[in-house]
């Protein structure tokens, strides 16, 4: 049975069947037994699995993530949460030198199977620290896999196959796709990690988009349908393994593509998109090949500066009729919005 | 405890890794490679209290403690020779030394970071209610890492079965202590006030080392939790590779020569038979005569193996 279920409501219950599946799987992070429960993902797991298997932790990113290791290698699958991405800069060294190395490095047999859910910020003052897209630099580092779903459906498929893959997982939740729903089916399912989602399809253009840029890119293909611009609309779901195939598969047919990323251009996964697409010699281009992303300079936190700052579907739309060398006078008029610019909508009141 | 027993050991350690110093300039073993000699005292007195069962984890100076815990010679040196016989297939090196099989459960380059992996084991250990203790070896330098101090704290916070295991030789690579830490700290003092028993000892006396280290494991199995054992020693060859190094300008021959004459192995060597000597070099010998010998005649890894191994 299928019913609709919030981002965070699935990964709450993507935690529940995974622990209820193997009573390896424990889980711990700053705040995951609190009242919030890491903004409601891990209410009620304490109560249910107790605390040796759900726990708070001390403030110590690299050594808990170096413990988080040390559990996987012997059997274990911990899933490790931190509330923004940026905190966990600190464990760069165990995650890099040990988790994504450990197997190769003694020659294979010492799998790391330990997923980090970490959360990325957006709008609402969170800034420069805490709303930092760093999809690129993780999926830069072989032996990692880099995972960052957009609907409730894969939310909960996806973070269920990273617990039980065999590889250390990085996975990105959009702070902005918490709230958003989508039909969930109750029973436990996988959703395979390398496999890109085409969400829409069209002949004309191929948009290729992940996490919360998904939803900007779909209001911007909706609104292109209307205007007789037809578009392959393609949902990473993971960033590393990087689902090339799918890319290069619809560029074949439409010719064109737009990259579209929730990070800034330089060394982005949107540059190696287009990279990919460059090299391959049978991918003949009808338009040169277009990014949407963010400036090369650190988040804002002013309201007044966030709206230039981030990226919309009418940015994407105003892109995708340049290409196509068509007017874009009223953008405007068409995604006008009474919604302020930093929330995604107004269940969310902040702080963070 | 047979201390006889112990100093063999440690002899044996000696010897291979004074093969490893004469034949590193046949540029065979190409991989940077830190050798424990001098410091043989600490990984035989720690292992002599260890079973299979329990979890060693070690720096890039892990020769000995592997070697001590029962990890396979001849894996050992074919890794440093980069085969595929070798114990991390070749993918390692000197400084990435496991058998698990031994519970050594492995080493690696990067200060400090397997004192964090260690906790987890040990942790693993209290959830399945596991009688076994984990243990992890690392310099006076880690104990200057943030990890060392968050990994402490966790293990005292869940009271968990490890022993941790500060080998203190003064240098951090090329700098001593005096320019790393301040003047009159004892680590062993500073890290008590962290809430976990702390001891110090001789770290070149293999019998003190026995005693201090069974005791610890014995307050662990009592439910005591963490240990942490500070033990002196010094490395007489240099930082990295074959040769020695005092006339480099980073410590006195004459600091060298003292340390030399505080040898592990003195008492051993005093006592034993110029005869018994002889014929334990020679059965040693023969040993690591074969290791090499099985190393040299091993094949490298196939590119594909290193494909497979790293899953391209």
């Amino acid at each position: 049975m299928t019913r609709k279920l919030s981002y965070s409501q699935a990964i709450n219950e993507a935690m529940f069947i995974a622990m209820r599946e193997s009573n390896k799987v424990v889980t711990f992070g700053l705040g995951v037994p609190d009242p919030k429960g890491v903004f409601g993902t891990t209410l009620g797991l304490q109560e249910e699995f107790g605390n040796k298997r759900v726990l708070d932790m001390p403030t110590s990113e690299n050594s808990m993530t170096g413990i988080g290791i040390g559990l996987s290698l012997s059997g274990y699958r911990p899933v490790m949460v931190h509330q923004r991405v940026d905190f966990f800069l600190l464990a760069l060294d165990q995650l890099i030198n040990n988790a994504a190395k450990w197997d190769f490095m003694f020659g294979g047999g010492q799998p790391v199977p330990i997923t980090i859910r970490l959360i990325v910020g957006h709008g609402w003052g969170q800034g420069p620290t805490h709303s930092q897209n760093l999809q690129a630099m993780f999926s830069h580092i072989p032996g990692i896999k880099v995972v960052m779903p957009t609907s409730a459906y894969d939310a909960k498929g996806l973070l269920l196959e990273s617990i039980f893959d065999d590889s250390p997982t990085i996975f990105l939740e959009h702070r902005w796709l918490h709230g958003l729903e989508s039909e969930v089916p109750e029973e436990s399912y996988r959703v395979p990690l390398g496999k890109a989602n085409l969400v829409n399809t069209g002949s004309d253009l191929t948009i290729v988009s992940m996490s919360y840029m998904t939803i900007e890119a779909t209001h911007a293909v909706n609104e292109l349908n209307k205007v007789g611009i037809n578009c392959d609309l393609i949902d990473l779901r993971t960033t590393s393994p990087l689902d090339v195939d799918l890319i290069k598969k619809s560029v074949t047919k439409t010719g064109r593509i737009i990259a579209v990323d929730s990070s800034s251009q330089s060394f982005s996964v949107a540059s190696e998109i287009i990279a990919q697409i460059s090299m391959d010699p049978k991918i003949v281009l009808k338009h040169s090949p277009k990014i949407v992303a963010l400036e090369d300079s650190p988040a804002p936190t002013s309201f007044g500066l966030t709206k230039d700052y981030y990226n919309s579907a009418s940015d994407i739309y105003r892109e995708v009729l340049g290409m196509f060398e068509r007017p874009t006078d009223d953008i405007e008029k068409i995604f006008y919005s009474e919604k302020l610019h930093d929330v995604p909508g107004d269940w969310f009141k902040g702080p963070f | 405890m047979d201390l006889a027993q112990l100093y063999k050991s440690m002899f044996r350690i000696r010897l291979i890794e004074e093969s490893i110093a004469d034949k590193y300039s046949e540029q065979k073993m190409r991989c940077p490679t830190h050798l424990s000699i001098g410091q043989e005292a600490i990984a035989v007195g720690v292992s002599a209290n260890l079973s299979n069962d329990d979890l060693v984890l070690s720096t890039h100076r892990a020769h000995a403690h592997y070697l001590a815990k029962g990890g396979d010679l001849n894996s050992m040196i074919a890794e440093i020779y980069g085969k595929i016989t070798g114990c991390s297939k070749g993918m390692g090196g000197s400084m990435h030394l496991i058998d698990t099989s031994v519970g050594f459960m492995g080493s690696t380059a990067i200060v400090g970071n397997t004192i964090p992996v260690a906790v987890g084991l040990a942790w693993s250990l209290k959830l399945k209610e596991s009688q076994s203790i984990a243990c992890v070896y690392f310099g006076d330098g880690a104990t200057e890492e943030g990890s060392f101090y968050e990994s402490v704290n966790f293990a005292i916070l869940q009271n968990l079965p490890i022993i941790f295991l500060c080998e203190n030789n003064l240098y951090s690579v090329y700098s001593g202590l005096d320019v790393r830490q301040p003047k009159g700290r004892k680590i062993f003092e500073m890290v008590k006030g962290m809430g976990i028993n702390s001891v110090h000892g001789d770290g070149n006396n293999v019998d003190e080392v026995f005693e201090k280290v069974k005791i610890a494991k014995e307050a662990i199995l009592a439910g005591k939790g963490p240990q942490f054992l500070e033990f002196d020693t010094y490395r007489w060859r240099e930082h990295c590779g074959p040769n020695y190094d005092n006339d480099i300008g980073y410590r006195e021959e004459s600091e060298f020569l003292q340390w030399q004459k505080n040898d592990p192995l003195n008492k051993f060597l005093e006592s034993t038979a110029l005869a018994e000597l002889d014929n334990l070099k020679n059965i040693i010998g023969k040993e690591i005569a074969l290791a090499h010998d099985f190393a040299d005649n091993s094949e490298y890894p196939e590119y594909s193996q290193y494909k497979s191994i790293a899953n391209l």
